[in-house]
């Protein structure tokens, strides 16, 4: 059995911003673990520009962006990263086993782990779109792969589902090299997009979105031929005589992603209902002691910006830990209260005087509202704010030392 | 009066422009450079990709230096195809100089050893 201090499974956006802050916080002996074939994750295929302006203020493509980090780890001479390393296995005293071709099976023995393993696209089978099953229907992320960084030509006739970040970016990225985007469906009755994506993705093509339509029927024997979108009213359903055909060789679907965590559920980590990551405490310590989570594998995130401030949170924290200055210890339940989807930590220590971040998302979009932090019922801090919209994280901090044991509970009012 | 959604940076600022080119709305100066750019001359940064001889990638992720104008993407996007290159390259090589003429580079935006 190898030794390590800390083990990293996952080497994109978090989990290098991970390594090199352990790196600087003192760890001296770190694995980061890749299953692909190079290092910066996803961002290798995001090669559209928008990434760094808070961490490096400046405007960054994704493989810009992945790059600085990257080289960054590779110059570190703490940290050790692997890739084509896939984990397949991990144990509750922090055992890892990985499968890779140049070091066959290995088992490494941690004292910290971090999970930064990123979040996977939801399909067709996720939201039961009914009709046949021809080939030309994929996520937006797997066509963004395959022309990006494999060179195919996904469709010339395409139309997408879903106004998340993600289908926006294709829409014009399909454009761009030669095909004929129809149209965006969203079922909502707002885009869970960037505006400035609504803007250069589709206005500048003329790209029509139609907000509070689904797609009712796929047809197509062997590839897709044809599909047809409805409106749907307040409870999402189809409202009869507002069908739309639109002739289609390719569907892309940009449905939501969720976070990938098979490796902590076969433990038995406890997991959030909403996010369908881990629940973690303010130092993003998981159920388990000495692991630690952070990034899309955590919380699916709006930008690579915070996903590295959280990556960096993770590190020092494991650094903290590895050190014995870190205890598993809480005496607060965090909440999400009305008008929110989630909120993370789950769990923190009150009394102590250490700034911590609140992140949640809210349930739907709200003008101009309140945020309220509540401790066992008491009003403890008000925030005004102009909006808030479910595409958009909202970030904020309190300091331990203003709450007692018990309950926060934060809410939106209007 | 005119609105736009200011494209600058992923907040997205609501931006209006009355008709003397007054910009209101923005929360830095970009917006307002924007704003003007977008109602006099348009442009656009283009992200996209080259072939690429390489072991061990299929494709060179490239993009302009600066914004080009709008209504020449597409004639950008043609010479993008045309472009073969090889392995190594360094990251912001340049890859065509000055594309059509219209004074700004294509640059890649990764580094390829091999």
């Amino acid at each position: 059995m190898i030794n390590y201090d800390l083990v990293i499974i996952g080497g994109g956006s978090a989990g290098l911003a991970a390594a090199l802050s352990a790196s600087e916080n003192g760890v001296k002996n770190i694995l980061v673990l890749e299953k692909n074939n190079e290092l910066g994750g996803i961002l290798n295929q995001c090669i559209h520009n928008g990434f760094g302006l808070h961490e490096f203020k400046e405007e960054l493509s994704g493989p810009e962006y992945a790059e600085r980090f990257a080289t960054k780890v590779k110059e570190d001479k703490n940290i050790v990263a692997k890739t084509n390393a896939m984990v397949l296995k991990i144990t509750k005293d922090k055992e890892v086993c990985y499968s890779s071709k140049e070091d066959g099976y290995v088992v490494i023995k941690a004292k910290a782990i971090v999970m930064a393993t990123g979040c996977y696209e939801r399909t067709r089978g996720a939201i039961n779109i009914p009709g046949s099953r021809p080939a030309g229907i994929m996520t937006a992320g797997l066509a963004q792969r395959y022309m990006n960084i494999d060179g195919y030509m996904v469709g010339k006739k395409v139309f997408i589902l879903g106004s998340g970040d993600i289908g926006l970016i294709m829409a014009r990225r399909m454009t761009l090299e030669g095909a004929q985007v129809l149209g965006v469906a969203e079922l909502m009755p707002y885009s869970n997009g960037l505006n400035r994506n609504i803007v250069q993705c589709l206005n500048d093509y003329n790209i029509p979105l139609y907000l509070h339509h689904t797609v009712k029927e796929i047809i197509g024997k062997e590839r897709l031929e044809k599909i047809v979108i409805c409106e749907v009213d307040d409870k999402l359903q189809f409202i009869p005589n507002t069908e739309m055909e639109f002739e289609v060789d390719t569907l892309l679907l940009s449905v939501g992603l969720i976070p990938s965590n098979p490796l902590l559920e076969e433990i038995g980590c406890k997991m959030h209902p909403r996010t369908k990551g881990p629940l973690v405490d303010e130092f993003l310590q998981t159920s388990i002691d000495g692991i630690f989570a952070c990034g899309n594998g955590l919380h699916v995130h709006d930008l690579v910006d915070y996903v590295s401030k959280e990556g960096r949170l993770a590190g020092e924290n494991a650094a903290r830990y590895i050190n014995g200055n870190l205890e598993k210890d809480y005496d607060i339940e965090i909440k999400a209260g009305s008008g929110l989807g989630y909120i993370i930590p789950s769990t923190a220590l009150s009394k102590k005087d250490e700034q911590i971040t609140l992140k949640f998302r809210v349930m739907k979009p709200f003008g101009v509202s309140k945020v309220i932090i509540k401790n066992n019922g008491k009003v403890v801090k008000e925030f005004k704010k102009l909006y808030l919209l479910p595409a958009e994280m909202e970030n904020i901090k309190i300091n331990m030392l203003d709450f007692e044991a018990g309950t926060i509970e934060v809410e939106v009012e209007c | 009066m005119k609105s736009l959604i200011c494209i600058t940076c992923p907040r997205g600022c609501h931006l209006e422009v009355d008709d003397n080119m007054k910009v209101t709305g923005n929360s830095c100066i970009r917006g307002e450079k924007y704003a003007i750019q977008e109602l006099t001359a348009p442009k656009r940064m283009i992200t996209s990709t080259v072939r690429i001889e390489s072991s061990n990638q299929r494709m060179l992720p490239v993009m302009t230096n600066a914004p080009i104008p709008k209504d020449r993407i597409f004639d950008v996007m043609k010479e993008l195809a045309k472009v073969r290159v090889k392995a190594p390259i360094k990251i912001h090589d340049v890859i065509i100089e000055n594309v059509l003429d219209l004074g700004v580079d294509i640059i890649a935006t990764k580094s390829i050893i091999e």
